[in-house]
């Protein structure tokens, strides 16, 4: 059984239809990557599947439990799909050590102790382990994004949503997320990522999912998608991005 | 002309005066916390809160900040006993405090919370926290943060504005010059001491709500 399915799922922005049925199922420790043109669908994509946009038609179901709008439903899902956002989002007036404490306090009620022993580790596991006292202010792009890694893994989630993650970071600091990600996708952890990084979505993704006018244009093992692309568009798509 | 200060008055009349600031300061220091207690919980419901609550609150706020503090003072102390509400001088001079606060506070603190990037509530429901848990934990401060300079002032207008309870015999530091002048005759020099009071009184009031800034936000930035 797939542990997320997404079937016909449609998504409108009044009279945009952003999202015009889209099929995908992946399995526990897939790797996926979503590539494609701005606009094509990709990020609202990855926010139907957490409940940050409600689709209009069509079902997600993650480990089986259908996508439901009904608010407490969508918490229980949150706690197993984490998310990172472009922009971080760290919680500008806590530590880097209570932004990963912050929701296993609030949510699931761990001990002060005990959140802040799994702080560290998360802290360690992404290599920010003496940063546990700076302020997100204090930290770089890189950092700060690390740190919010470690804050969704704090949750202890079953897959994790990457919204364009290097896209906001310098070229030079992109490497150091990227080896974090590299490292959760080894140790087995479901992830599906939108991103921009052609050579680590060829390298480290189990699948490349092309998406363009708000349909799965192409979908496949990269070694497929990027050495045969079989669809001009995605032809022409990635002749862009090798050109840039 | 020759004016011919005299204080000579003033060491028989201080404990008036002390026993005064003791009463601006309780008004200020209740008005206070629980206007702006009052205030958040207002913002919350004008920025975030269910729709059927926001008509109260912007009623509220619109009666508040569209009416004379003296009438509000007014009405409380002398109107609500015809519905049975006995309350004493202070008591009504505290509630109207807290409820002028609350409503210019809210909307002072409405601003900051509107302020807050989008991602913050994103980030706060990617995480699995309720919407009053996001608001509580990971909003709340930084709106605080971003306004905390006009709340501040707000909060020494108010101060400033007590005076106005002298009007109902609260014995705060106006009635007590009003007092001391009455018997000593020197208002020139009475309300010299006032003055230069209420300044010392706002000063200090600034630099307290500095250090409750310096406290709660151990960030300088947003």
């Amino acid at each position: 059984m797939s542990l997320i399915a997404i079937t016909d799922v449609r998504k409108s922005f009044g009279s945009n239809e952003v999202l015009k049925g889209i099929d995908i199922d992946i399995a526990r420790g897939e790797v996926i990557a979503i590539i494609g043109k701005s606009g094509s669908g990709k990020s609202t994509l990855l926010r139907c599947i957490n409940g940050l946009e409600t689709i209009d038609s069509g079902s997600i179901s993650v480990e089986g439990a259908q996508l439901l709008t009904e608010a407490r439903a969508l918490r229980e899902l949150r706690l197993k799909v984490g998310m990172i956002f472009q922009q971080f989002n760290l919680f500008p007036h806590l530590t880097a050590g209570r932004n990963v404490m912050l929701s296993q306090m609030v949510v699931k009620k761990t001990p002060k102790d005990e959140a802040a022993e799994i702080a560290r580790n998360m802290l360690q596991r992404v290599g920010l382990g003496e940063k546990f006292d700076a302020y997100p202010d204090q930290l770089s792009g890189g950092q700060q994004q690390r740190v919010a890694i470690a804050r969704a893994l704090a949750m202890q989630p079953i897959a994790l949503l990457c919204d364009e993650i290097t896209s906001a970071l310098d070229p030079e600091l992109v490497a150091e997320v990227l080896a974090v990600v590299k490292e959760l996708a080894a140790e087995g952890m479901t992830l599906v990522m939108v991103t921009h990084e052609m050579r680590f979505a060829r390298d480290v993704c189990s699948r490349v999912v092309f998406m363009h006018q708000g349909r799965v244009h192409e979908i496949g093992p990269p070694e497929d998608v990027f050495t045969n692309p079989r669809t001009p568009e995605l032809q022409q798509f990635l002749g862009m991005s090798q050109a840039a | 002309m020759q004016y011919q200060w005299n204080f000579d008055w003033l060491a028989n009349y201080m404990p008036v005066f002390v026993n005064g600031v003791a009463i601006t300061i309780e008004l200020i220091l209740v008005g206070a916390v629980l206007g702006v207690c009052l205030g958040i919980v207002c913002a919350w419901v004008r920025a975030l809160g269910p729709v059927w609550l926001k008509p109260f609150v912007a009623a509220y706020v619109e009666l508040i900040r569209n009416t004379p503090f003296l009438i509000q003072l007014f009405f409380i102390f002398f109107g609500l006993p015809s519905l049975g509400m006995k309350l004493t001088a202070l008591q009504a001079a505290n509630i109207a405090m807290v409820v002028n606060l609350g409503a210019y506070s809210c909307e002072i603190i409405r601003a900051g919370i509107q302020a807050t990037p989008r991602g913050q509530f994103e980030a706060g429901a990617s995480l699995a926290m309720t919407p009053l848990q996001t608001f509580r934990h990971v909003v709340l401060v930084p709106a605080l943060q971003r306004i905390w300079p006009a709340l501040a002032s707000q909060i020494v207008i108010v101060m400033l504005g007590s005076s106005v309870v002298s009007q109902i015999a609260v014995e705060d530091l106006t009635f007590a010059s009003n007092f001391v002048q009455s018997r000593n005759f020197r208002a020139f020099e009475t309300y010299l001491v006032a003055t230069l009071t209420y300044l010392a009184l706002a000063i200090a009031l600034r630099k307290v709500l500095d250090g409750v800034g310096w406290v709660i936000f151990p960030r300088r930035k947003v």
